[in-house]
């Protein structure tokens, strides 16, 4: 496991970053798929090809509502989906030349919609990195996870964006998905691996309720679970051997040792992670700014009419107390590789438990001469980490 | 009452052979009961006497025929209420012994005769519901005639239902039953054969006047206990109460006594007058002592205050209901209750879930048992957790079994006695088909499932009853259950070192199954001291994380840890390892015992 370049833990920057200097983050959700994948729970829209210019200009106009909330320089811009590549070349362009510049800019992508045009007009649009949605190499697997790229678009469009000069590439796998044996899953490592890509996601898949996937497969997944208990272990001993970086939960990417020192940590969900304000725009959108949560709505009609009369469209609040908030940063701070500062933490963990977790060697207290107290999981402590965390919870 | 006139008896019957519906056409007949005041039999007050058939508190009722005081003492029907049963019968000269036509004798029946024939008491034998299809009237009134020694043509037979021959029942208490002896001029004695507790009156105490008689007002004592009271009213039940101004010589009746506790008067206390007391009791008074003992807990741990209040409550109405306070680290405060046998148990057990609404995990029941120690002294033990780690000797409670069943099943009766320990006594065929057979078994065994084998190995055909043979030397072990190392106190057992190896097996592989993965490796393990002789282990979790988690999911996935978190809060820890509730419910719980 590797700590912050300089071996310190990272987020010392945080404290500096003082209120009311603007979010730095923004997230554009772009909710349109080709086809809903069967254990898909995201927001999306299938076709509506009609509706893609009429989204983008609501989009536009969010960001002209909230623009007062960003600071002056952006760090960086995530788009997601749904699968944003979907949508129209034209609408896509536009949207992208009419958003602010950031330092990082990521865009999802289905293997099937990045041709060398597609990779061309991202490129030429500023976006730094693509994210893409791999999830398998196998035929049969793909075909369970209803998925329509084959593992040769993979490949492609890799090789794609590439060729256009794209160097920072991260790979989506999933593993645990019905049927699929250990040596299925070493396959996908590999298959991964030759693409050499900048960063990798690898989610244990989870069927989740109410999706027409755990209504076909749930079951077999509950039998499965025995036999796939050791996934994530695999992944994760399979790409820290190849020289990747386990450095959040579920991400991974290439150390900088083998990387000409480059940090190829995902920025935009290193602020998630980091407990940093966000702005997200779109139907579905989550944004937390200043102690305060919303969440648009996630319908696509409301949503235009909202906008169309230039109002902020209808938004759920959830009002952030600051426990819940020192909660949250310990939760997400502890999937990171980095240790936890503790300082203004300390009443949102749970002493007892952490006396007892440290003695079951799976969460370790350190005391740095500057950074005061900071809290890391072990190796161990990281594949249980849904519940080291539970436990340590206050 | 002349006391030439007076006859005092009792019905013995089988569960379900018609003792009630007799008791109530005797009071018809004798018209102690207007048409409208009769309902179904009238004698079973409490509700769930009338649910479960039995009856559990006796009561006196008197009647009047052809010129005669004809007194019914109620029995409770059931051998853990023996020693009710034998005061009961000890106020009586007569007993109806009641048996189904198509039934034939039971395992109770010829307990109860026994009981009665011990006591001197003139048997009326009774052949009832003669009305059945299947009745057999006359191989039964010979199986009677056997037993009690009488011929056939002296047995009588009824059909309680629908009346036919209940008068000449009557007739025959009146012929055959003995006017009671006493001296009338001697001290007054009365025998205490039943109490009960009302919650206005006190104590009231059942008594046959045995000498002398009993005024109102007048000041008594209790020659055992020593209680001294006054006779805040004294009366009879015909069938309902009816205040008297004394009891006489050979009369049965009840006293009002204002006492605040059964305890002060228990069945089988002599009753004397403090003005010119008697010398010497009457005989047979005995401190029963609870034989069965179980931890009963509120399955919600808020409940404990009320569950203490409704034992006291009860304890005011059943003298041999002994309960103290225990602590289990699984399973929070409760009390260690002590029990005659496994029906009073259960009807304790029934009682407070239903009239005082409590939700109630009972653990596995165990026996009283006699450990002698190294240094000679000799303790009783009620509960796996007491028994000490070494001792010199230890004795546990045996019992006479008497089953009757029909001959086929001679053979698996045998089986299941010879499995649980038993010591062959005797076989005898009471009729071409039905064999009356003796064991002498641990209590021990019994109380586990020994009733539900009896019953689904001989397809219900099968009766039994037992009385207490005594304690006997045994090779008993405690067996400790460990997780993750640590004992569970509420777990433990005593058991035969025979069965040691297969009931801590069952145990822990029970436990394996409820106790959820942990982030460790859990070791379940049974132990006789330091000796472990069955482990499991619960593997660890080896891995357990929210797959993913951003900008969009964050406060859905705090909401799942604090849940969990929430989850973890209400399990028992024992060291280390979590375990739910639910673990030790359902490996603790009465009646889910795996059965062998």
């Amino acid at each position: 496991m590797t700590l912050g370049a300089d071996g310190r833990p990272g987020g010392r920057g945080d404290r500096r970053e003082g209120r009311g200097c603007g979010v730095r983050h923004l997230y554009v959700h772009l909710p349109f798929c080709a086809h809903r994948c069967g254990y898909c729970d995201f927001v999306t829209l299938v076709g509506r090809v009609s509706d893609h210019g009429r989204y983008v200009d609501a989009l536009l106009a969010e960001l002209e509502l909230e623009r007062g909330a960003l600071a002056p320089r952006l760090e960086t811009i995530f788009l997601g989906g749904g699968t944003p590549t979907v949508t129209s070349a034209a609408e896509l362009a536009r949207l992208l030349a009419a958003l602010p510049t950031a330092e990082e800019v990521t865009v999802e992508a289905n293997p099937e919609t990045v041709t060398p045009e597609l990779a061309r007009l991202l490129r030429d649009h500023g976006v730094t990195r693509v994210s893409v949605g791999a999830q398998s190499f196998r035929p049969h697997l793909l075909a369970v996870l209803e998925r329509r790229a084959t593992p040769a678009a993979v490949r492609a469009a890799v090789y794609a964006l590439r060729d256009v000069g794209f160097d920072n590439i991260s790979l989506d796998l999933l593993y645990g998905i019905p049927s699929q044996s250990a040596a299925d899953l070493e396959r996908d490592l590999s298959d991964a691996l030759v693409l050499e890509p900048e960063h990798l996601s690898c989610y244990e898949l989870e069927a989740k309720l109410g999706t027409r996937f755990t209504h076909t497969y749930g079951n077999e997944l509950a039998r499965q679970a025995e036999a796939m208990e050791d996934y994530f272990e695999r992944v994760v001993a399979r790409l820290t051997g190849a020289g990747y970086r386990w450095y959040e939960t579920a991400n991974f990417c290439v150390d900088p040792e083998h990387a000409d020192g480059r940090d190829l940590r995902a920025r935009h969900n290193l602020a998630y992670w980091r407990g940093r304000d966000y702005l997200g725009i779109g139907i579905g959108a989550v944004s937390t700014v200043e102690g305060h949560r919303w969440r648009t709505t996630p319908r696509l009609g409301a949503y235009l009419a909202a906008l169309g009369r230039g109002e902020a469209p209808p938004r759920e609040l959830e009002p952030l107390s600051p426990t819940v908030r020192r909660r949250e940063r310990v939760l997400l701070g502890l999937r990171l590789d980095e240790p936890l500062a503790l300082h203004g933490l300390e009443s949102a963990v749970d002493l007892a438990a952490l006396d007892r977790l440290e003695e079951l060697g799976l969460a370790r207290r350190t005391r740095w001469d500057d950074a005061g107290e900071t809290l890391a999981l072990t190796a161990r402590g990281r594949f249980l980490g849904g519940g080291v965390t539970a436990e340590l919870l206050a | 009452m002349d006391q030439e006139r007076i006859r005092n008896f009792s019905i013995i019957a089988h569960i379900d052979h018609g003792k009630s519906t007799l008791a109530d056409r005797i009071l018809e007949l004798t018209d102690a009961v207007s048409s409208r005041e009769m309902r179904e039999q009238v004698l079973d007050t409490m509700e769930l006497e009338r649910e479960r058939g039995i009856t559990i508190k006796a009561q006196a009722v008197r009647v009047h025929w052809k010129g005669h005081e004809l007194n019914l003492i109620d029995t409770p029907g059931h051998v853990d209420f023996t020693y009710e049963v034998s005061r009961s019968l000890q106020a009586c000269e007569g007993a109806l012994l009641v048996v189904d036509a198509a039934q034939g004798i039971e395992a109770q029946t010829l307990a109860n005769a026994y009981l009665a024939i011990e006591n001197d008491l003139e048997i009326v034998p009774v052949v009832n519901k003669i009305d059945l299809p299947q009745a057999d009237p006359e191989g039964t009134a010979a199986e009677l005639a056997d037993l009690v020694g009488e011929s056939p043509e002296r047995v009588l037979r009824i059909s309680a239902k629908t009346g036919e021959g209940v008068a000449d029942v009557l007739d025959a208490v009146v012929q055959r039953v003995p006017t009671p002896g006493g001296d009338a001029d001697a001290p007054a004695r009365a025998l205490v054969f039943d109490s009960s507790y009302d919650q206005y009156r006190g104590v009231v105490a059942f008594v046959r006047v045995v000498d002398g008689s009993f005024r109102r007002r007048e000041r008594l004592r209790a020659m055992a206990a020593g209680t001294r009271f006054e006779a805040e009213e004294l009366g009879f039940f015909s069938p309902t109460m009816r205040p008297a101004e004394s009891l006489g010589t050979g009369e049965v009746g009840y006293v009002i006594t204002g006492l605040k506790d059964v305890s002060r008067l228990r069945v089988g206390d002599t009753l004397t007058s403090e003005e010119r007391p008697a010398d010497m009791p009457l005989p047979g008074y005995k401190d029963v002592k609870p034989m069965v003992f179980s931890g009963l807990y509120p399955t919600d741990s808020d409940d404990y205050p009320e569950l203490r209040d409704a034992l006291e409550k009860l304890k005011l109405n059943d003298a041999a209901l002994f309960y103290e306070p225990e602590t289990s680290q699984a399973l929070g405060f409760g009390f260690r209750c002590g029990f005659l046998g496994l029906l009073h148990m259960e009807i304790v057990r029934e009682r407070l879930e239903r009239e005082f609404d409590l939700d109630l995990l009972v653990t596995a029941p165990n026996v009283a048992y006699r450990v002698t120690t190294h240094a000679g002294e000799t303790i009783e033990v009620h509960s796996p957790a007491d028994m000490p780690a070494e001792f010199e000797q230890i004795e546990e409670p045996y019992i006479r079994a008497s089953i009757i069943v029909p001959k086929e099943y001679v053979g698996s009766v045998m089986e299941l006695c010879n499995e649980r320990r038993g010591r062959y006594g005797s076989l005898e065929y009471l009729s071409e088909s039905r064999v009356h057979l003796t064991y002498e078994l641990p209590l021990a065994e019994v109380v586990l499932d020994f009733y539900d084998q009896l019953k689904s190995r001989t397809r219900g055909y099968a009766s039994f009853d037992y009385d207490l043979a005594g304690f006997r030397e045994a090779d008993l072990a405690r067996v400790d259950i460990l997780v993750g190392g640590e004992p569970v106190d509420a777990l433990s057992l005593i058991v035969h070192r025979a069965s040691a190896y297969e009931r801590g097996r069952a145990l822990v592989e029970r436990l394996r199954d409820e106790i959820p993965r942990q982030m460790f490796d859990v070791a379940i393990q049974a132990a006789i001291g330091s000796r472990v002789i069955a482990r499991e282990t619960v593997k660890a979790r080896r891995k357990d994380v929210l797959a993913k988690c951003y900008g969009g999911d964050i406060t859905r996935k705090r909401k799942l840890l604090e849940k969990q978190k929430a989850g973890k809060k209400r399990m028992k820890q024992v060291g280390m390892v979590e375990v739910p509730q639910e673990a030790f419910l359902a490996v603790l719980n009465l009646g889910q015992e795996p059965r062998r």
